[in-house]
């Protein structure tokens, strides 16, 4: 064995990179690194969107506390999906139920606290559990009968859909279930975890001192940070840590890029897959709950069409659809995309209609710029 | 006699329903040498490893690690007992990095703060690296994604991992198959390195020139038979080709046209 490193001068294992011994390899230079980061393609969009919208609504209140708070909490909920859909695909799954999962959590928060007497922290606990459990259902049969969890989950998507209707119209005679919001508020567990703003004692200083803006009747003009915001970053953060920095997470990544290569190596697929469908229904049920005690009522339709937005954030975030590739902080960027575009179009001369035209545009551009910085990132030296 | 065997398959046959996939082979690995298990496409070669990596179970026959007799139940039990196989897709992500590649499956950990389990990447960068640097690999860095390199580099991984991780068998199945005439060369190198490390390989292929200069014996296999089992002092190249199924083929093709060119 001629070429092992005994005589290679002892300066070229020094510098982190033994460049110098292969003529061939060229050093990466630092911008060409960030730009084959994952999440770089989310990044840039962001900071396009806020182009954008500096130019056309810059004046118009949008980037005022209230108005900031208002597009950011738009992202939080979407954000807290897209880190679940963006962990289950980067282990090669799909979850198109996580909508139906949305409506159905909030049913199964308020039929039992509302119709069967039951306290609001076991309805939510409840509720909690039962959509776990489905997660594990889920993923137990994808696993199980290696379907594409496109189909099971599409499967799923109308039954829990259905089973939400069903409930409603069962116990309320109604496709809404209201008066949550009291409910939720005088029970202190739940009011403290899922309700309202939190900081408040801050923003009334802020107001007072005159660094924010306050209402005619002296109250800040923002009541304090939204909880949705801090459970969104706490998923992202919780999650973001687990897939960069654990053995879990090298095994997310490892069975989304070849389940049989990971199989072989002695990763257990089946529980991480499964776990990350246990993990998608847990953001979806979190969803639900925050959106039921925020809005003050569960209704039939809520979560519609969820899916679709959270796996586009997770695409526009640098997500393969094929898994094994992608990035938390890509998805949360991706979601964040979705807060600005939606609330912000209100705020522009712009029809609102054109949001939809808009975001596809923006997956479409995200996808096909993701697939070529990527190209760029494995295929040549 | 039979202690410097380090493993053995003793008249081992496999049948799957009428097929007949193997019937009575021995083969016989010593300690330190580089065995090379020829056949053509359809001699069993695949099956034999699948016994060996203990994905099959023998139908009869026994199955000899050290001395002593196993049944092993899945890969996992062969990888305890050091047989490491490496099959030709490698078992390696192209989209992940060349740590998190060596590594899979067997992350090196340590505690954040002394409390959280987080998986020791610096450890695993410079490990990664410092073993390809041993099979004379060189990578811009061990951070890149295995996509990046070429099969030759990702076949060198497979094996700098299988040897990390405590081989003492190392089972190779068509390491030179995919592979480009310089590349080939350093996987037969990398086989070199392995022996002189005291690590026992079986190296499964059906070309001969790769073969003969690095192996020590040989068995070869036709048909799910085993047609014995030479060392290299004992049997010229050309010899072994002519049992090789097709060598007899070839070279009448060989013949016919020479005939033809002379006529």
């Amino acid at each position: 064995m001629s070429s092992t490193t005994s005589h290679l001068p002892l300066t070229t294992r020094k510098d982190n990179t033994s460049v110098q011994n292969d003529e061939r390899v060229r050093r990466i230079s630092p911008w060409r690194g960030f730009i084959s980061r994952p999440e770089f393609g989310s990044i840039a969009g962001t900071v396009l969107v806020f182009v954008l919208f500096g130019i056309f609504a810059g004046d118009s209140g949008m980037f005022n506390l209230d108005g900031v708070m208002n597009w950011a909490q738009v992202a939080a909920y979407l954000g807290i999906i897209s880190v679940g859909a963006c962990l289950l695909m980067i282990a090669g799954e799909f979850d198109l139920s996580i909508g139906s999962m949305i409506g159905f959590a909030g049913m199964m928060m308020a039929v039992p606290s509302t119709f069967m007497g039951w306290p609001m922290w076991a309805s939510v606990l409840f509720a909690f559990v039962g959509c776990m459990a489905l997660g594990w259902l889920n993923g137990y049969l994808v696993v199980r009968t290696r379907l594409p969890s496109f189909i099971v989950t599409l499967a799923f998507m109308f039954i829990l859909r259905g089973l939400t209707l069903v409930l409603s119209t069962y116990f309320s005679n109604s496709t809404i279930v209201s008066g949550m919001g009291d409910k939720v508020g005088s029970d202190p567990v739940t009011s403290t975890l899922f309700q309202g703003s939190t900081l408040h004692g801050l923003f009334v200083w802020l107001a007072q001192v005159g660094i924010i803006d306050k209402l005619p009747n002296g109250d800040p003009i923002v009541a304090g940070i939204p909880k949705v915001l801090l459970w969104w970053l706490l998923t992202a953060a919780g999650a973001g840590f687990v897939l960069s920095r654990t053995r879990f997470g090298n095994w997310i990544f490892t069975v989304g890029g070849d389940a049989a290569a990971a199989q072989n190596v002695g990763v257990p697929v089946r529980r991480v897959k499964i776990s990350l469908f246990v993990f998608t229904a847990f953001c979806a049920c979190l969803f639900g709950v925050l959106q039921v005690a925020d809005v003050g009522s569960a209704a039939a339709d809520r979560g519609l069409q969820k899916e679709f937005e959270a796996i586009i954030a997770a695409v526009i975030g640098g997500a393969l659809l094929t898994g094994g590739y992608g990035s938390v902080l890509g998805a949360c960027f991706g979601a964040l995309i979705f807060g600005v575009v939606q609330i912000g179009i209100s705020y522009t001369s712009f029809d609102s209609d054109w949001y939809r035209v808009f975001l596809g545009a923006m997956l479409l551009l995200a996808v096909l710029f993701n697939h070529y910085v990527r190209l760029h990132a494995t295929r040549s030296k | 006699m039979t202690d410097d065997y380090i493993l053995q398959l003793e008249n081992v046959s496999k049948f799957f329903g009428t097929v007949i996939a193997l019937q009575d082979v021995t083969l016989r690995l010593r300690r330190g040498e580089v065995h090379c298990l020829l056949g053509d496409n359809g001699a069993g070669k695949s099956t034999l490893i699948k016994t060996l990596a203990g994905v099959h179970q023998p139908s009869r026959g026994s199955y000899w690690v050290e001395g002593s007799d196993v049944r092993f139940a899945s890969p996992r039990e062969a990888l305890d007992h050091g047989i490491a196989t490496v099959y030709q897709d490698l078992a390696l992500v192209p989209l992940m990095s060349v740590a998190r590649n060596f590594f899979a499956g067997r992350e090196p950990m340590r505690k954040l703060f002394g409390l959280i389990p987080v998986m020791d990447i610096d450890y695993a960068a410079r490990v990664a690296e410092e073993k390809l640097a041993d099979m004379g690999i060189h990578v811009r860095s061990p951070h890149q994604a295995v996509g990046t390199m070429s099969g030759g580099e990702r076949q060198c991984l497979a094996i700098a991992r299988a040897i990390h991780f405590g081989a003492k068998v190392l089972i190779l199945d068509e390491p030179t198959a995919a592979l480009g005439v310089k590349q080939s060369c350093n996987v037969l190198k990398l086989i070199h390195t392995a022996r002189a490390r005291g690590i026992s390989v079986i190296f499964i292929t059906h070309n001969v020139h790769h073969a003969y200069p690095i192996g020590d014996s040989f068995t070869l296999l036709n048909r799910g038979q085993s047609m014995g089992t030479f060392a290299k002092q004992d049997i010229a190249k050309e010899a072994l080709l002519d049992m090789m199924a097709g060598g007899a083929e070839i070279q009448g093709l060989v013949a016919e046209l020479e005939g033809r060119a002379a006529a």
